[in-house]
């Protein structure tokens, strides 16, 4: 390779020869430091996520002869709170992927269809409930939150719906940019098909990877929330954790391994229905 | 492309017979207006469609013609005006519940359904028992030579066979009146003349009275019964393609609809028009914008006389008052673009058969027509430049 500096150097027809000369092909010298530096990226990368597993996972198998056993996680179901622990994370879950979807999924289209100039507006203001500490969003829900909701655990999926909110708008939002959503409602209408079902039949079955990624992310986030569960007092999986891990470290560390492994089986089970639409649709396209 | 298989001509007749008794509908517009910010889209725009006739909508880019169609399909509503179809008034039915079957620019089959299901939503929407759907949806699919390809998706299909299926679709619900936003505009050119031609052969055939948009003038002179000029929100002319060309009711539409020359004359003192060296008649019929319709023009007055690219001949002469600037070849006639000494530039059409003019020749160009249309030479050129496409 030439240097700037001799490029600017080298007389006029020289320069133009060199600047026409086709790119010299990678060696394969080179080729391999990049490989080499991409394999040391990756082990340390892969380190840090996966050592402190290893490590939960090494200290939950651990006995305390030294040897390794699975008691702490054949012990997790008989432990006290745990089952109404997971229960209630299981059913906020729900519900707030309910309600979200529920309220973003017209709401963007909605935005898209009637307010697409506001729509920089929505990009916005959806950020809040990044930016606002937790505590101050509890006290504004428990301000609008109906009075037959605010002695129930359900108060809380009226706060994860708020914190699930960024997520959600954007992933449907980028769905709803991948079709060409005004088109497809006129369509349908032009053929008698009502708001409702335009909503159903034609906007919900093409945002699904949208709606999927939106459900994805709201599970998470609701599955691993500990300090909005822990200022309203309610025990949520990872609150019952937290407080286990006073009595037995080996067994809060298991369940904390556990809601992990689960969880990432749901995501990858929901991610899988989309996945399996995609490679039909591939197959489609290679038989055609 | 024509009706030729057993099959088509089979789903035709079956189609034919169901709407036998069901003719398109007279759909009238009358004063529409829509404004748009500062944009006024439709300025007291007018027309009425008898049944089962095909008018198009043409004009430049920002004229009104899609608002007008939107408006009709209730998808926009107006400012003021009345939408009547069969002595119904529209204002205030939604989109839903007009009965019309629409066919839009952009590809607009539902991208989660196949040809199929996409053709029978319409009859799902309508409550069609499943097996009847079905059996409609087949046929109209085989009207547009489209039924092996039932089972595909959107995205499985070209874009000439997605818009058959939006035609098919749009047919199935036996419309009272098929809008067709510029269908054709997003396909390649062959597809395009293939697409428009089975269009006009189902309208034609089934009857629907058919409100058809689009910019191009080949495709509005060559599938309507009527066109509609317009312009700025208002319509210029309506009438059939043939009068609209050889009987332009402005200057707008004398240049907008085919090539148009505009060549400097002057009014001579036996009222007629002096220009390229001689003096014809005014066409009468004929309205110059700033002279109105059969006024006598003060002699000596200059104006802007328009001649269309074959009332003027070319001939080789060294003496010539023009210079062949440059030749397009269009088939059966060659296009020759003629720089007159007036720093003018004006198309001739040359038979292919004559004598071959090449670039930079010097010619002399005359006129062939014995009466030409005039006018006001302040009236802005509307389509200065060569258009290949003739009717």
């Amino acid at each position: 390779m030439v240097a700037l500096g001799e490029l600017e150097a080298l007389a006029l027809d020289d320069r133009e020869n060199l600047l026409a000369r086709p790119p010299r092909p990678w060696s394969s010298v080179r080729l391999r430091n990049i490989a080499w530096w991409r394999g040391v990226v990756l082990v340390l990368t892969g380190a840090f996520f996966l050592l402190p597993l290893f490590s939960a996972l090494r200290f939950s198998l651990e006995s305390f002869s030294g040897g390794l056993t699975f008691s702490a996680y054949t012990a997790i179901p008989s432990q006290l709170g745990f089952t109404a622990a997971l229960s209630l994370s299981v059913r906020l879950a729900v519900v707030t992927t309910a309600i979200t979807l529920g309220l973003m999924v017209p709401t963007s289209v909605y935005v898209h269809l009637r307010l697409p100039r506001l729509r920089p507006f929505f990009d916005s203001i959806t950020i809040i409930p990044i930016v606002i500490p937790p505590v101050v969003l509890i006290v504004g829900v428990l301000q609008v939150a109906p009075t037959f909701l605010k002695s129930t655990p359900y108060l809380l999926a009226l706060e994860y719906t708020i914190l699930a909110m960024p997520f959600v708008y954007r992933s449907l939002d980028a769905g709803l940019r991948a079709i060409d959503l005004k088109t497809l409602v006129e369509a349908s209408r032009s053929l008698g098909g009502g708001w409702r079902t335009t909503l159903w039949r034609v906007i919900v079955p093409n945002l699904r990877t949208g709606i999927l990624s939106a459900t994805v992310l709201t599970l998470a986030l609701v599955l691993g929330e500990f300090t909005m569960a822990s200022l309203d007092l309610y025990q949520t999986v990872p609150v019952w954790i937290a407080q286990f891990a006073q009595d037995d470290g080996h067994i809060s560390t298991a369940v904390s391994l556990l809601s992990l492994v689960v969880t990432w089986l749901v995501l990858v089970v929901i991610s899988s229905f989309d996945l399996r639409r995609i490679r039909r649709m591939a197959q489609i396209r290679r038989d055609a | 492309m024509t009706m030729t298989t057993t099959a088509q001509q089979r789903a035709l007749a079956t189609q034919q017979a169901q709407t036998a008794e069901k003719t398109g509908a007279t759909v009238e517009l009358t004063g529409l207006r829509r404004r748009f910010g500062a944009t006024q889209a439709l300025d007291g725009f007018t027309l009425t469609l008898v049944p089962g006739e095909l008018v198009a909508l043409l004009g430049p880019s920002g004229c009104g013609k899609t608002t007008a169609l939107r408006v009709l399909a209730g998808f926009e509503t107006v400012d003021s005006g009345r939408i009547v179809v069969d002595g119904v008034d529209q204002s205030r039915i939604p989109a839903q519940r007009r009965d019309m079957g629409m066919v839009f620019q952009s590809y607009s089959l539902f991208p989660n359904m196949t040809a199929l299901d996409n053709v029978a939503f319409g009859l799902r929407m309508r409550k069609v028992p499943s097996q009847q759907r079905r059996d409609r949806a087949k046929e109209q699919l085989e009207l547009v030579g489209l039924a092996p390809e039932a089972d595909k998706y959107p995205h499985q299909m070209s874009g000439g066979q997605q818009q058959r299926v939006a035609l098919a679709r749009a047919l199935a619900i036996e419309p009272r009146v098929l809008l067709l936003d510029e269908p054709l505009s997003a396909l390649d050119a062959k597809v395009r003349v293939q697409l428009r031609e089975q269009i006009r052969v189902l309208q034609t055939r089934l009857k629907i009275t058919t409100l058809f948009v689009t910019h191009d003038q080949e495709e509005a002179l060559s599938m309507a019964d009527r066109v509609c000029v317009m312009r700025a929100g208002q319509i210029e002319q309506v009438d059939t393609p043939s009068t609209l060309y050889s009987a332009p009711a402005t200057p707008f539409v004398a240049e907008f609809v085919g090539t148009m020359n505009r060549i400097p004359g002057v009014i001579t003192d036996d009222g007629r028009v002096g220009l390229l060296g001689t003096a014809v008649d005014i066409r009468t019929a004929v309205v110059g914008s700033g002279f109105g319709g059969n006024a006598v023009i003060a002699s000596g007055t200059p104006v802007d006389v328009l001649v269309r690219p074959e009332g003027l001949a070319v001939t080789p002469s060294p003496e010539g008052r023009g210079i062949v600037m440059t030749t397009t070849f269009l088939g059966s006639i060659t296009r020759l673009g003629v720089l007159l000494d007036e720093d003018v530039m004006v198309y001739a059409d040359l038979s292919n058969a004559s004598v071959a003019i090449p670039t930079g020749s010097a010619v002399e160009v005359t006129l062939t027509e014995r009466s030409v249309m005039v006018a006001d030479r302040t009236e802005p050129a509307h389509s200065a430049v060569e258009s290949p496409v003739e009717a």
